[in-house]
């Protein structure tokens, strides 16, 4: 019986012949994940991200202590049936923190992706569709920015702001955005010329009508293969910020400051320091796993 | 007229890195103007008269509009005034200048084992194209991605130098040696050879193996990368086909014709990828306690000296804009056709 409904379902998906503009876009989506399904590594980096979003919606709820909570008769324990693995040198249960960091890791993630590229995507379309002195400019301005090295130009910022979680956050964003504003304006000029920029202009579209509706849309699809690429590298610029203790501040359970309150004890109780790390491995891995099948399955030419 | 075409596009490169130097300095400028630190208050401390105060005030520039305040800062750097270090009161271009050469070290070290291991290894994935080398290379090309460089060098003290104790642990040389050598160049290798203490070299290469070793991998995956696409590309053309077809051996189709071949792009790579150890350095140098830019960076940060972190940012922005304009020369220079 599903059978037939999902013949049913998979042959409107395919039809060569799509009735309306909202079954052909389900179809396109349809035949890009049948693409990306056959691609193994591509599903493992997916699972691993759905994983991580599991984790930290589900926190709470699956974590077996408080992840504040200090006892000090359980300091520096290996880990155990009790504590899977182990204890800091506080007393708090390392899978705890690891569960509710993931939160933290996401969130860092989650606000740098709808800052910075959406920044640099405005920027880059105006540069390359007004053209003149705004590109002059604009793109001087990018260059600028692309000529630091975007983690100590992060560190400078973070000192200029202040340590913590926010500002590491901004820090990010401001020496994320430049690469973005690039493709996008690279992906406007292309375009720019095309005759249905013209038909819109013609019909008396304003320039900001043009560059969101017609020009932004364009630009999305190379965006977005971009931005899960570079997911990995933010997670391990606001691991290191927080590692050189000027992300996020105890007690948060972020990843990188977890590792830096373990590092003391790194000689004798390894498992400290060893296991937030391998928590960042594992979703860097799980993002640029996921980033890689994108691009091949959205951006053909990129491989 | 050739000549008149090349003094004009040099011309332009001049003016292109003139403004991006200026802009890097704008950046530091406002990043320093933004801080909640008040700079009269970090020098006079905060028990003084209003007068002294003011006195300070203006004596630092402070009064001034901020674009003559930022005039006077281009001033003060071009003629290698970076301030002077809260932390360690000394002008920050001393300190600066004391610490480079051990990041050099460090930085090239790591570049030697990022080109001698990531040539061959992308060599090796373009002629074994989609069979288990080039996936062995790609994978483990993802994993230097993901892993976190800080984490990497601490499970590398706990594995080689506290577990097995085949790697010294942090620092440049053994505690015994330090100070056993006058700085020459700072770089301790070669100023142990200089100086011909064989015992200090060896122990200050046993010091670099590990650090240079972690930072290296960072660009062996890059190296690998870009060689093996560039290679592809080679294999690809006629001229192969034709020194295969002549019967020539197929290590010298490889290593001399294609590998030769890519020499020139392979070349602003590896200059490229230089400037990103640098980058790598910061958080390397603090796990494995090496006394260079990195470090002196952190603890400046750390302890709110907002002079030497600026002039330390200035630097490695410098450093970076350099490389890029070398690897840009380099390319003209070795490049027929770009001529």
């Amino acid at each position: 019986m599903t059978h037939a409904v999902d013949n049913g379902l998979r042959a409107w998906l395919t039809a060569e012949t799509p009735q309306s503009r909202g079954q052909a876009r389900l179809g396109r989506v349809y035949l890009g994940w049948l693409a990306f399904s056959r691609n193994r590594l591509a599903m493992i980096g997916l699972s691993i991200v759905l994983l991580l979003v599991l984790m930290a919606a589900l926190a709470p709820l699956i974590a077996p202590y408080d992840p504040y909570r200090q006892d000090l008769s359980q300091r520096l324990l290996p880990p155990s049936a009790a504590h899977w693995l182990g204890t800091d040198a506080f007393g708090r249960d390392i899978l705890s923190r690891i569960l509710h960091g993931s939160r933290l890791t996401l969130m860092i993630v989650a606000l740098v992706a709808v800052t910075a590229p959406v920044a640099g995507l405005l920027i880059g379309t105006v540069a390359g569709y007004l053209g003149g002195w705004v590109d002059a400019v604009l793109m001087r301005v990018t260059d600028i920015f692309l000529a630091f090295p975007k983690l100590i130009l992060a560190l400078a910022f973070v000192s200029a702001l202040g340590p913590g979680i926010e500002n590491a956050i901004i820090a990010i964003a401001i020496t994320s955005w430049p690469p973005y504003a690039r493709i996008a304006r690279a992906e406007t000029i292309t375009i720019r010329k095309s005759d249905f920029i013209s038909a819109a202009r013609l019909q008396g579209a304003s320039t900001p009508r043009i560059i969101l509706g017609h020009v932004v849309p364009l630009c999305s699809s190379s965006l977005i293969v971009r931005v899960t690429l570079d997911m990995a590298g933010i997670i391990l610029t606001a691991a290191g910020l927080g590692f050189l203790g000027l992300g996020a501040q105890p007690p948060a359970p972020e990843w990188g400051a977890m590792i830096a309150t373990g590092r003391q004890y790194v000689l004798e109780q390894w498992w400290v320091a060893t296991m937030p790390g391998i928590a960042i491995f594992v979703v860097s891995l799980g993002f640029n796993l996921l980033g890689d099948g994108l691009r091949d399955v959205l951006d053909p030419k990129g491989q | 007229m050739p000549g008149r075409r090349h003094a004009i596009r040099g011309a332009g490169l001049l003016v292109s890195v003139a403004l991006t130097v200026l802009g890097l300095l704008l950046v530091t400028f406002l990043i320093g103007r933004v801080v909640p630190i008040d700079p009269v208050i970090s020098v006079v401390g905060d028990r003084v008269s209003a007068d002294t105060y003011a006195r300070v005030r203006q004596e630092l520039g402070l009064d001034l509009p901020l674009w003559q305040q930022f005039l006077r800062y281009v001033g003060d750097v071009l003629q290698g005034d970076f301030g002077t270090s809260v932390l360690t009161s000394r002008p920050v271009l001393e300190d600066i200048l004391r610490v480079f050469p051990a990041t050099l070290e460090l930085a090239t070290a790591a570049l030697v084992v990022g080109v001698l291991l990531g040539i061959p290894a992308g060599v090796m994935a373009a002629v074994h194209r989609g069979r288990w080398p080039d996936h062995l290379i790609r994978v483990i090309g993802l994993i230097g991605h993901s892993i976190p460089i800080f984490w990497l060098g601490l499970m590398a003290l706990l594995v080689f130098y506290a577990r097995l104790d085949w790697a010294p642990g942090p620092g440049r040389v053994d505690v015994f040696y330090e100070g056993l050598v006058d700085p020459v160049t700072g770089i301790i290798t070669v100023d142990a050879l200089l100086a011909g203490e064989t015992d200090v070299f060896w122990s200050a290469l046993h010091h670099l193996v590990l650090p240079a070793g972690i930072l290296g991998l960072y660009s062996v995956a890059y190296i690998a990368r870009m060689t093996r696409s560039f290679m592809l590309d080679q294999l690809r053309q006629e001229y192969i086909t034709t020194a295969r077809v002549k019967g020539m051996s197929e290590a010298r189709v490889i290593w001399r014709h294609a590998l030769g071949n890519i020499a020139v792009p392979l070349t602003t790579v590896v200059a490229l990828s230089y400037a990103s150890l640098l980058e790598g350095s910061v958080l390397t140098e603090t796990v494995f306690a090496w006394p260079g830019l990195g470090l002196y960076i952190t603890n400046s940060l750390l302890s709110a000296d907002m002079n030497a972190v600026l002039g330390g940012t200035l630097v490695v922005g410098a450093v970076f804009i350099g490389l890029n304009l070398l690897s840009d020369l380099l390319y003209r220079l070795l490049d027929p056709r770009a001529r």
